[in-house]
């Protein structure tokens, strides 16, 4: 797994968030435009992407873009 | 219900992005009075008028509902009277949600293999907006109310095949309504934050989202194959598939994770919402009016979600 392909597919999530605004160290769960839809697309994400289950309760507990990508590694 | 209704009690949502994300512009809401059964006898008689089909010559009636009219008797009785179905017709409804309609189906093939039943008039009818919590917009926007009705006999258009079933009772507390039954019969108004931040209230619907999402891309893959090999199908000779019409963003990570191609995968729950049980029966009549699916066409059906249950098997056209 790969961090930068990570934030850049994590991003591609957002419809109307600027991608830059998106990094690894970026807080996500402060963007207005999250919600738990956007939690549901990230757990897609880890599954579609990268065959690994995160529930909703671990992506909660993550704080940055970079914890979910280590959080999915772990898996 | 529109969207536009919807949002008017929760100003901070975006309309265009609920439609967009879930796939439903419009729900259908059961009156006050109105109950599953009503619903399931409104079906029954579209399909007898437009079928040319008799209510004497139905002898099984089998209704899937998970609000029934009343703790007893079984609303199927009460539905047998009403649309003057014989009195030597078997009755009786049974408990099941999004897995229900196939369900049905494999409990009318065994009736009538087994030669105990010829014609089965299946219904499939919910009423969740009932079950649902005036500020649970989430599930408000998913889920529509509504019936269908089908009859299976010993010969028809569409022959059914083998089926795969499964059940995982341990994930049972991730959609479910705890108050009102025998466990705990008294509204206990208690309610808790869930893992996901969602407010869990005892009195009313609870789905745990991400619990629930992952179980099913774990279920339908393994489901999917495992119908193929009963049926001796590779996934090639399958020319539509009618799944579960849960959400669209589900059915297309589902449709993903799967590796369907879009043209053959059945996503419409614009003006329906999730209808539970009856979304398999609501598509397949869809596709057939707008020719989608044609005689000799193999269609895959599929059912998952509360329990945890799931199903599907293969039709033939």
């Amino acid at each position: 797994m790969d961090l930068n392909e990570f934030v850049t597919s994590f991003a591609d999530q957002f419809d109307e968030t600027d991608p830059e605004e998106i990094q690894a160290e970026t807080r996500f769960h402060d963007l207005d435009e999250w919600s738990s839809l956007m939690g549901m697309s990230v757990i897609a994400l880890a599954k579609t992407e990268y065959g690994k289950t995160i529930t909703g309760k671990e992506l909660r507990e993550c704080v940055s873009v970079e914890d979910v990508f280590n959080l999915i590694a772990s898996k | 219900m529109t969207n536009e209704e919807l949002v008017r009690e929760f100003p901070e949502w975006s309309v265009e992005k609920v439609a967009q994300k879930v796939g439903v512009d419009s729900r259908h809401l059961a009156a006050d009075d109105e109950t599953a059964g009503d619903m399931a006898e409104k079906a029954a008689r579209k399909l007898f008028a437009e079928y040319g089909v008799s209510p004497k010559d139905i002898d099984f009636l089998m209704l899937c509902t998970q609000s029934p009219d009343y703790f007893l008797p079984s609303t199927a009785c009460i539905l047998q009277d009403r649309l003057g179905i014989p009195t030597s017709a078997g009755a009786f409804d049974y408990n099941l949600g999004c897995s229900g309609c196939v369900y049905g189906m494999a409990m009318a093939k065994g009736l009538i293999s087994a030669g105990i039943a010829r014609n089965v008039l299946l219904l499939t009818a919910e009423t969740y907006n009932k079950y649902l919590h005036p500020q649970d917009k989430s599930n408000r926007s998913i889920f529509g109310d509504g019936a269908a009705a089908c009859l299976i006999s010993t010969d028809g258009f569409a022959e059914i095949g083998e089926f795969a079933l499964g059940t995982d009772g341990s994930g049972a507390n991730n959609l479910i309504v705890k108050t009102g039954a025998s466990r705990q019969k008294r509204a206990t108004g208690y309610f808790v934050e869930d893992d996901e931040g969602h407010i869990w209230y005892d009195d009313y619907l609870y789905m745990n989202g991400g619990a629930i999402f992952n179980f099913t891309l774990d279920a339908v893959p393994a489901m999917m194959k495992e119908i193929l090999g009963k049926n001796g199908l590779e996934k090639d000779q399958i020319d539509y598939f009618v799944f579960h019409q849960a959400n669209k963003f589900m059915l297309n990570t589902i449709r993903k994770v799967c590796v369907l191609p879009k043209d053959k995968f059945y996503i419409n729950l614009s003006t329906t919402g999730n209808t539970v049980s009856s979304t398999v029966l609501i598509g397949l009549k869809d596709c057939m009016d707008k020719q989608a699916i044609k005689p000799g066409d193999k269609v895959m059906v599929s059912g998952f979600g509360v329990g945890l249950s799931w199903g599907g098997t293969v039709l033939s056209f």
